[in-house]
């Protein structure tokens, strides 16, 4: 079978004064009909930009520089605006991380789902509403009929998060890309909003991609995992194995630094150090400063992905014996 | 809504209480009415006695209160010049400057808009860096430069416009207008372009920043990924919110235009409220001045009042605060 997206050696880079910037390295992956993948990391990994490039919509001086990203049959990496215009928000929906800054303060909720209706469907402004109405019912709004023609401001943070997935399921999508959908809100809406999200996903059979770096969200909503690092991904494979038997130092680190991992009045286990800056990579593997296994091959090469003992997806020189 | 209007007046009306005062001392303390009236061959005995029977010799704040009494009537003094009402002066006047600020007003909101929104969206094309270029040099070249270039290209070199007077009007029910005849336009074109010449760069840089920092925004962004079509991204989602602070500041500026205008009626000997100031002063004709401060604070206190309410229009949350 055809997978719903297959993105092969893609490449990110931002065209600085002091030369291109390569964010995005030579990462491929795929998804198929209806399946949740999460794509993990910590801050400026490059799971944003990944996510982002999907639909061609990097920040300037952003672009895609390598790589193809089929979907549907099509590859959106080359695909012209018009073109691509016609399948975001209709095809492919992105739902944003702060609900606060996604909705525009000066346009009612009514305004800006009845115009994405109308910009990929020949539907009437009647027939718009209806179809809006019903993905309110869908979030769980009450009394949406009214709340149309209420302005973003007179939602909570929670509400408008549901309004913006509300958004991303008018056109009934066949790919949602979630970029941290949760981290602007707090704990108790979390749970919900991503109750709602799995919920929705399959019921209608919609692939997500979830961008997030909050480990214990994914291992409950997806089925496959992306760990990325420093621009690539360092691992993949199932959820449940990645999760369980991570085989990656960098994810074996992010795993044991999760808190419910130790035991009540231990110390936090950390990865010690940061992550490198783009502009300043180490050779080689670029987790090697940062990794306890690091031997010279790791200084010298850039390891590439290989199935390890467990069926992962490991890019490490030393994937069998970690 | 309601509530919002009604403390906006409060306030206009606490303004126009200090101009008054600020007038009214102004006037105390420049020139004295009572040798205006009879000239230099009376006693000073006699002096003193009209200004008992004017009631010039009462305390500061008694006579402010009888200004205010007949400020209120409309009556804001006489003018020495004229030998009449300071406001019938005015008001007869104000329709020549308030033609002309209509007119340049137009030129800078139909010119600014379009280039403004153009040059934040395409900051890199030739025609923005254009645009943003001579924009410099319209907001550095003085309106009476400007004024005077024009008359020595258009009207002495070129003889296509008139360089002076505001041509043949027609006197509608005491509104004198230069809008119906083709003569009036054509003394029109040339004033209007030179009061806009400072405002018109100032705006379209206003609007192209206000709007490139909007575009920054993530509900913009948000905005292309819903796929929607370019005009509707950034007229709808990115103008919108740009118009905000371009309404506060027009408002502003709008007051600040009816003081331009002293100096571009000058230039162009425009019969308006501008040229009958220049000529009070030089005249010393306190009152006229004065009458002149109040009426023009009176049209700023009233334009920001009005920009006030607009703005709670088109910014959703301001409506809130007023409704509670």
């Amino acid at each position: 079978m055809q997978p719903l997206l297959d993105v092969k050696n893609l490449s990110v880079e931002f065209a600085l004064r002091q030369g291109p910037l390569e964010a995005v390295k030579n990462v491929s992956f795929s998804l198929n009909k209806g399946e949740r993948l999460g794509l993990v990391g910590e801050s400026g990994a490059g799971k944003s930009v990944t996510g982002f490039s999907i639909i061609n919509l990097i920040s300037k001086p952003g672009y895609i520089s390598n790589g193809s990203i089929m979907f549907e049959g099509q590859d959106l990496a080359k695909m012209p605006f018009d073109k691509m215009r016609g399948v975001r928000g209709n095809r492919i929906s992105m739902i944003f991380q702060d609900p606060m800054m996604t909705l525009n303060p000066v346009l009612t909720i009514g305004t800006q789902m009845i115009e994405t209706v109308m910009a990929h469907m020949d539907v009437t402004r009647k027939e718009a509403e209806e179809i809006a109405l019903e993905k309110l019912r869908k979030v769980y709004i009450p009394s949406p009929r009214k709340r149309l023609a209420q302005y973003p401001h007179e939602f909570s943070g929670g509400m408008r998060q549901r309004i913006v997935i509300a958004i991303s399921l008018l056109t009934d999508p066949s790919l949602i890309i979630a970029d941290e959908p949760t981290t602007a809100l707090d704990v108790t809406i979390q749970a919900e909003i991503m109750d709602l999200l799995l919920e929705l996903c399959e019921t209608d059979n919609m692939g997500l991609i979830l961008i997030t770096h909050d480990l214990a969200v994914v291992s409950e909503v997806t089925q496959r995992i992306a760990v990325m690092y420093a621009g690539g991904i360092v691992e993949t494979g199932s959820t449940r194995q990645v999760t369980e038997t991570p085989g990656h130092p960098y994810t074996q680190g992010l795993i044991a630094a999760l808190p419910q991992s130790g035991a009540a009045g231990d110390r936090l286990t950390q990865i010690p150090g940061a992550m490198p800056s783009l502009m300043n990579m180490p050779a080689g593997c670029p987790f090697n400063p940062r990794c306890q296994h690091c031997t010279d091959i790791c200084k010298q090469e850039l390891p590439t992905l290989k199935e390890n003992k467990s069926g992962i997806l490991v890019a490490c020189h030393h994937a069998d014996k970690v | 809504m309601f509530a919002f209007i009604v403390r906006r007046i409060a306030q206009a009306i606490i303004v126009m209480l200090i101009i008054s005062f600020i007038g009214f001392a102004i006037k105390q303390s420049f020139g004295d009415p009572v040798r205006e009236i009879t000239g230099v061959s009376v006693s000073a005995a006699e002096r003193e006695k009209i200004r008992d029977e004017l009631g010039l010799n009462d305390p500061f704040m008694v006579q402010f209160g009888r200004f205010m009494q007949g400020a209120v009537k409309g009556d804001i003094g006489r003018s020495f010049f004229y030998k009449k009402s300071a406001l019938d002066v005015i008001l007869s006047k104000a329709p020549a400057t308030l033609e002309l600020v209509m007119c340049s007003a137009l030129i800078i909101v139909i010119f600014s808009v379009p280039l403004g929104i153009y040059s934040a969206i395409r900051p890199k094309a030739l025609f923005s860096r254009f645009v943003m270029g001579g924009s410099i040099v319209g907001v550095s070249i003085p309106v009476f430069l400007t004024a005077i270039l024009m008359i020595y290209v258009f009207s002495v070199e070129l003889h296509w416009l008139p360089s002076y007077g505001r041509g043949e009007t027609v006197n509608l029910g005491g509104w004198r207008t230069g809008f119906l005849t083709l003569d009036g336009w054509e003394h029109l074109i040339m004033p209007s372009i030179a009061l806009s010449s400072i405002m018109l760069p100032l705006f379209i840089r206003l609007i192209r920043s206000e709007m490139m920092e909007v575009l920054e925004n993530d509900y913009i962004k948000y905005a292309w990924a819903k796929g929607l079509m370019p005009k509707r991204v950034w007229i709808v989602h990115a103008f919108k919110n740009t118009l905000l602070p371009v309404i506060t500041v027009g408002g502003v500026q709008l007051g600040t235009m009816i003081a331009f205008t002293i100096l571009t009626e000058t230039v162009f000997q425009w019969q308006g409220m501008g040229f009958m100031f220049i000529e009070a002063v030089e005249r010393g004709d306190a009152p006229l001045m004065v009458a002149y401060l109040m009426v023009v604070g009176l049209i700023f206190v009233v334009v920001n009042t009005v920009v006030d309410v607009i703005y709670g229009l088109v910014n959703p949350q301001v409506r809130i605060t007023g409704q509670k």
